[in-house]
């Protein structure tokens, strides 16, 4: 192990390249950019053995990634923003045809406005896809996850693509400090690939993406996707664990901070994990009862062990990157909403919905958050329940 | 080429039993098509008429290993599986000769999978795409596309009191693949069966892209009998509708060229074809005339290309 200074993209596009897959197909876009000209620089240095496909649009990457899949290859591709948009009619048959692709995703807002800032719409708008969703909070994260994708996508229970996420400028071009495996631990702990019904078996054709009428099993075919999403939940902790005993880093769906006296805590996705925990820090040094969450694991989503961890506190914020329009809340809002539901006493939740569009999120905000949920928490009643931070005044009359 | 007979003889590669419509084009150009390839093969099939009646699960009338995956797609899936042949192959990992080839109707190709075949053929992919061009978007009854012809009815360029149908020209697609500077472009046609699978093995053993546009008669969306297939297709080639050409390396070469006499009036092949009535009908002479005179300019053109180039 090496530690060595790095933008969370590079770290992202090392990771890759020590898994050295069989084909990468890529389009750039701001800000995943950077992955695929790394490793199409790798390539041509001749430093891995993958063919890349620079493809003509995200539709294409996809496609070629399904394609290349189903023939037989480790396949890996790389998206943000309106290039996720793009290949979302993909997505769906990627998870469907049980193809373990994974993918980094550097998210980014989608249009429009354009936008091309950190926000979570993009990822979390694909979190009905089939695919399995990590979200990583730093470039040392986005590192393990993008590794620890291959061991749980490949694996026989699983068999679904894996998408790991890092938050877009924020950790994809910010440089930090990155602790790096040697390649041969890498490869060791991903192990060779192994694919079943190969399309390239010529003993033994296949006809894949076949026609379901009605009639057919097109039901039963989402609910054998579903099973293996709840398989993957197994799996991804128990890759977590043996990632953690060869690197110290141990990964499972969530980690908390303060939360077991906490009558407050906060859950938080991505990058902005890191703000709140020093908020958290800072509030507990004011003999401020909080804690908080980083989820790590989304799709499939860890309800029952959320709603178990959460379950002795009074009043929960939840943080999102990203808005549902016309819904109760943000998407992470919702899923933690729905998994205290089985609770017998059940908090009261909040939903802070910040940075859209790259908007920064400042400690001030993060307080100001904590500070309503103490009210809350203090008995007052409080009927409003979405919060917009660090936004500016807006009507609908356009009057600023 | 081997000789008609030897190649009769050998094994189907798409089977009987599939679900396309009597007399459907479609698959006697596939069969033609699959029955020249050299070895085993992954075919990719878009989204359509010929990918629905051939799959349909748990059923497969396909003996070489097939894939479907979208619409717009069959280009950028069939790029990905060779990607990942070449890769594997490189890695010893596998041995054999293998030949790559993707079908898409004329919907699939013209229009919506425009993009993924230009970005496929220009990335250099060793690959055969062929598009079985029907004239519209029949798998969901009828709609036009960028292949169907002026005047043809389609229920999105329906006839009425202001409309004699589709008013605009095809798009020349062949032509499109041709300015891509790719080693093969040809048209071809089911009924000059040789002259479609010399073209087809030809594409086979091209390294590099290659793209065939094939005439593919439909019964239901032209309003013909079943049995007429194979006639519409000939007649359309003997009027000029749909010349047989081909463009290796940039070099054009007509394969059939009708003499002036020989060269029948395009009105004669669109009035046994049920989606062109309304323009036999009293006041549509004059978009006849104007039908041909954009058949004879093309052709006209073609016969230049070949003299230039």
């Amino acid at each position: 192990m090496s530690r060595k200074a790095m933008t969370g993209n590079g770290a992202i596009a090392i990771a890759l390249k020590q898994v050295e897959p069989d084909v990468m197909s890529a389009y750039p876009i701001t800000p995943q950019t950077e992955i695929a000209q790394n490793y199409a620089q790798f390539v041509a240095d001749g430093a891995v053995k993958t063919e890349y496909i620079a493809v003509e649009s995200e539709h294409s990457a996809m496609s070629a990634a399904i394609g290349s899949a189903a023939a037989g290859a480790r396949t890996i591709t790389a998206t943000s923003s309106q290039g996720f948009a793009l290949m979302w009619e993909m997505l769906f048959i990627a998870a469907s045809l049980r193809l373990p692709i994974t993918m980094p995703v550097i998210t980014r807002a989608l249009s429009g406005p354009i936008n091309i800032h950190c926000d979570h719409s993009d990822s979390m708008g694909g979190r009905d896809c089939g695919w399995v969703q990590l979200y990583g909070e730093d470039a040392q994260e986005g590192y393990d996850n993008a590794i620890q994708a291959f061991r749980i996508a490949e694996h026989m229970d699983v068999r679904l693509p894996v998408m790991t996420m890092i938050d877009g400028f924020i950790i994809s071009g910010a440089i930090g400090p990155l602790d790096v495996l040697e390649d041969e631990q890498v490869k060791q702990f991903v192990g060779p690939y192994k694919a079943i019904h190969p399309l390239l078996d010529v003993d033994n054709p296949v006809t894949v993406g076949a026609f379901d009428s009605l009639g057919g099993w097109y039901f039963e075919h989402k609910v054998t996707q579903n099973m293996a999403m709840a398989k993957a939940m197994d799996v991804i902790g128990g890759v977590g664990r043996e990632y953690g005993q060869l690197t110290g880093r141990e990964y499972s769906h969530f980690k908390t901070h303060h939360i077991e006296d906490a009558e407050i805590v906060l859950v938080a996705i991505g990058s902005a994990a890191g703000n709140v925990k020093t908020m958290v820090d800072k509030l507990r040094d004011h003999d401020v009862k909080v804690g908080m969450m980083k989820v790590r694991t989304f799709r499939p989503f860890p309800a029952a062990q959320i709603a178990a961890a959460l379950s002795g506190a009074k009043i929960i914020g939840v943080m999102d990157r990203s808005d549902s329009f016309g819904a109760l809340g943000g998407p992470l809002f919702m899923e933690i909403r729905s998994a205290m539901f089985e609770l017998g006493a059940r908090p009261q939740i909040y939903n802070f919905i910040y940075g859209l569009g790259g908007r920064d999120i400042f400690p001030d905000d993060i307080e100001g958050a904590v500070r309503l949920l103490e009210k809350a928490a203090a008995g007052e009643k409080i009927t409003q329940k979405r919060y917009y931070l660090n936004v500016r005044e807006v009507s609908l009359d356009g009057q600023a | 080429m081997a000789r008609p007979k030897e190649i009769a003889s050998r094994p189907e590669r798409l089977t009987g039993g599939h679900r396309l419509c009597a007399g459907c084009g479609a698959p006697i150009n596939v069969r033609q098509i699959m029955s020249v390839c050299p070895g085993p093969a992954v075919v990719s099939v878009a989204t359509g008429c010929l990918e629905v009646s051939t799959t349909i699960y748990p059923y497969t009338a396909w003996k070489d290993s097939m894939i479907h995956s979208a619409f717009e797609n069959a280009a950028a899936t069939i790029c990905g599986v060779e990607t990942a042949y070449r890769s594997l192959r490189k890695q010893g990992r596998i041995d054999k000769d293998m030949y790559f080839v993707a079908f898409g109707g004329d919907g699939g190709t013209y229009d919506i999978g425009l993009q993924a075949l230009s970005g496929a053929v220009e990335r250099g992919h060793n690959f055969v795409y062929v598009c079985y061009d029907n004239g519209a978007y029949m798998n969901t009854g009828f709609q036009r596309s960028g292949a169907t012809p002026c005047g043809a009815w389609t229920t999105t360029s329906p006839v009425g009191k202001e409309s004699y149908g589709k008013t605009q020209n095809r798009k020349d697609l062949a032509e499109i693949l041709v300015a891509h500077d790719i080693p093969y472009v040809a048209t071809a046609s089911p009924h000059n069966f040789k002259d479609l699978m010399n073209k087809a093995e030809k594409a086979f053993n091209m390294p590099g892209p290659a793209f065939l546009n094939v005439i593919s008669p439909c019964p239901r969306g032209w309003r013909t009998p079943g049995d007429q297939t194979i006639a519409l297709a000939k007649e359309a080639v003997q009027s000029c509708y749909w010349p047989l050409y081909e463009v290796e390396y940039g070099k054009y070469k007509i394969n059939y060229k009708p003499r002036p006499e020989k060269k029948t009036p395009v009105a004669d092949w669109m009035k046994k074809q049920g989606r062109f009535a309304h323009l036999f009908k009293p006041g549509n002479e004059q978009v006849l005339e104007d039908i041909q005179a954009y058949i004879d300019r093309k052709w006209e053109e073609l016969l230049k290309k070949e003299e230039c180039l």
